[in-house]
């Protein structure tokens, strides 16, 4: 009797462990592939990053060296001419949802904004390629800030609504109670208090549209020189990568490598600037 | 045998001299045939009631009777909630806050609230905190500003606990300093009537015992109307106790009489802690 107890004591144990041993490979799994990715990035791309990569245009096929300035450049305006589209219809959006709208207009909406989010990036490129760069001829940046705008809006209409939903409603009530206006009461108290989440939500959707490449293949187009024009085909970091990475030639395949670490740096630090936003900002939702 | 006799307050007599002649005050507000509904819900039903100035008028009844829906019908506050419906009027001095022409904003600026939970803003110091609701309505001048920063916490009793940190914020203060700041914070647009929603019912004794000594002051100048779980504060800080039963006014009185010598059996069984 007691060593029949034993026993399932003993197969419970085994159970455990084999539970046990089974989650810790899966975290294993998870983690790997970020770990290989950089490990992989550092070996081929460190070694092709230097001061030249940052300050220099590329070169013509066959010249060694050169650099991706123009694209990193490329990339950031690109950024900007997303925000310029994608920060305040996504904030407006999202405050509409949390603090207007009907139930079920508001339902539906974030139904939309959702779908619009599981939709593949490529597709915002065709749009944009269908309704901008068609009609006016031709590749440019502000076709490539488009696509990027677009599909920052669905992301940061719904964490800037998450954020302002957690600001208890005390305050609102508070604010409305002195006689505030309700729309002063939104911008000056409710915005105020959720503005870390914010500005969170943003920079999570610019870490996801910075890397994107689809969207911008027949929109931004890519360029190999500098351009101040943003109504002409302008480069960006992603795009570069792509064409390089898919040249015959070793020494852009370097260069692709240098260009894809610096993108993932980029990214990475923009995550660690969320992880320090959000970690404080339990007293301002207090 | 549950005793008829009402329940001895010891701060008794503190109302003695004070005992209010209740046909002879003017009135701040008139509340006729008020009735609320929350969906198919009515909260309020056909209530007439007025409240008189210059006095603290405390409601009481069991939870879910209404007191607070009608506390925040006096500022139209209970609209901030979906699918509400009012019938009746409730006048303040004379207008009809629920007329079409009168901007909800301006009703409550001139009958301020102060809330169950303290809420002071928390991305927002002590000192903004209390003049915001001047400053979001326009008043640009910093040197009134911080006269009426310093005449509003003084008047929440407030001033000389917090006069050298008014760059802290808001919530580094303790609970009952907290309630105190969001006194204060009403008080600095000078409203005429501030409403109490349970403004004791987070705080320890202590807190309590000095908000309420506050609303006695606070009464020379304003009117008060305080909705309280605790009958005894009711019976302590009120000059008139209205009781709320199932949406219903069920009595309204002079505290002293309501609660020594109530006419309606459903005072009284809530009073002496027979049901609520």
């Amino acid at each position: 009797m007691l060593s029949k107890r034993q026993d399932q004591h003993t197969w419970r144990k085994i159970k455990s462990a084999l539970v046990s041993a089974g989650t810790f490979l899966s975290a294993l799994l998870v983690i790997a592939p970020l770990g290989l990715v950089f490990f992989h990035l550092l070996v081929n791309g460190a070694s092709s990053i230097n001061w030249d990569f940052f300050t220099q245009l590329p070169k013509p096929v066959g010249a060694l060296g050169g650099g991706m300035v123009n694209a990193i450049v490329g990339t950031l305006e690109l950024l900007a001419l997303a925000s310029i589209i994608g920060v305040p219809i996504g904030v407006l959006g999202g405050v509409y949802l949390a603090e207007y709208g009907s139930a079920r207009g508001n339902s539906m909406l974030r139904f939309i904004a959702d779908v619009l989010n599981g939709v593949p990036s490529i597709t915002w490129g065709v749009v944009v390629y269908g309704l901008v760069v068609l009609r006016f001829k031709g590749f440019s940046a502000y076709a490539g800030g488009l696509a990027l705008g677009l599909i920052m809006i669905p992301l940061i209409l719904r964490t800037t609504e998450e954020v302002i939903l957690l600001v208890p409603n005390g305050h609102r009530e508070a604010a409305l109670a002195l006689g505030i206006a309700r729309w002063k009461t939104i911008v000056h108290v409710v915005m105020k208090t959720a503005s870390k989440g914010i500005i969170t939500g943003i920079l999570i959707a610019l870490a996801r549209i910075g890397g994107e490449t689809a969207p911008l293949l027949f929109t931004a187009f890519g360029n190999r020189f500098w351009n101040h024009d943003l109504s002409q085909p302008i480069a960006a970091l992603p795009l570069q990568i792509f064409t390089y990475a898919i040249s015959p030639y070793d020494d852009w395949h370097r260069q692709a490598w240098a260009g894809a670490l610096v993108l993932v740096i980029g990214i990475f630090c923009v995550n660690v600037l969320v992880r320090i936003l959000t970690r404080e900002r339990a007293p301002s939702t207090a | 045998m549950p005793s008829s006799d009402p329940i001895v307050l010891e701060t008794r007599d503190r109302h003695v001299e004070t005992e209010p002649e209740t046909e002879e005050r003017p009135l701040t507000f008139e509340v006729k045939n008020l009735s609320i509904w929350y969906g198919e819900k009515r909260a309020i039903d056909s209530v007439t009631m007025d409240v008189p100035s210059n006095a603290v008028t405390s409601i009481i009844g069991p939870s879910g009777c209404g007191k607070s829906t009608f506390l925040r019908a006096l500022n139209r506050m209970h609209e901030l909630l979906p699918r509400t419906r009012l019938e009746g009027s409730v006048l303040l001095r004379g207008q009809d806050l629920y007329s079409t022409d009168v901007d909800p904003a301006i009703v409550r600026r001139r009958v301020g609230m102060v809330f169950q939970k303290s809420n002071p803003f928390p991305t927002m110091s002590i000192g903004d905190n209390v003049v915001i609701g001047l400053r979001l309505n326009g008043v640009r001048d910093q040197k009134f500003l911080n006269e009426r920063l310093e005449k509003s916490l003084r008047m929440a009793a407030l001033w000389d606990e917090v006069k050298e940190d008014l760059h802290k914020p808001g919530t580094s203060l303790s609970g009952g300093q907290q309630q105190r700041l969001c006194i204060a914070r009403a008080l600095a647009v000078e409203p005429e009537v501030v409403l109490m929603d349970e403004p004791c019912s987070a705080l320890d004794p202590i807190a309590t015992a000095k908000i309420e000594e506050l609303i006695h002051e606070l009464k020379t100048k304003y009117t008060i109307v305080i909705v309280t779980h605790n009958m005894q504060q009711a019976g302590r800080v009120s000059d008139y106790t209205a009781f709320f039963y199932l949406g219903r006014l069920i009595e309204f009185g002079p505290t002293t009489k309501i609660f020594s010598n109530p006419s309606e059996r459903q005072t009284e069984d809530y009073i002496t802690g027979r049901f609520g």
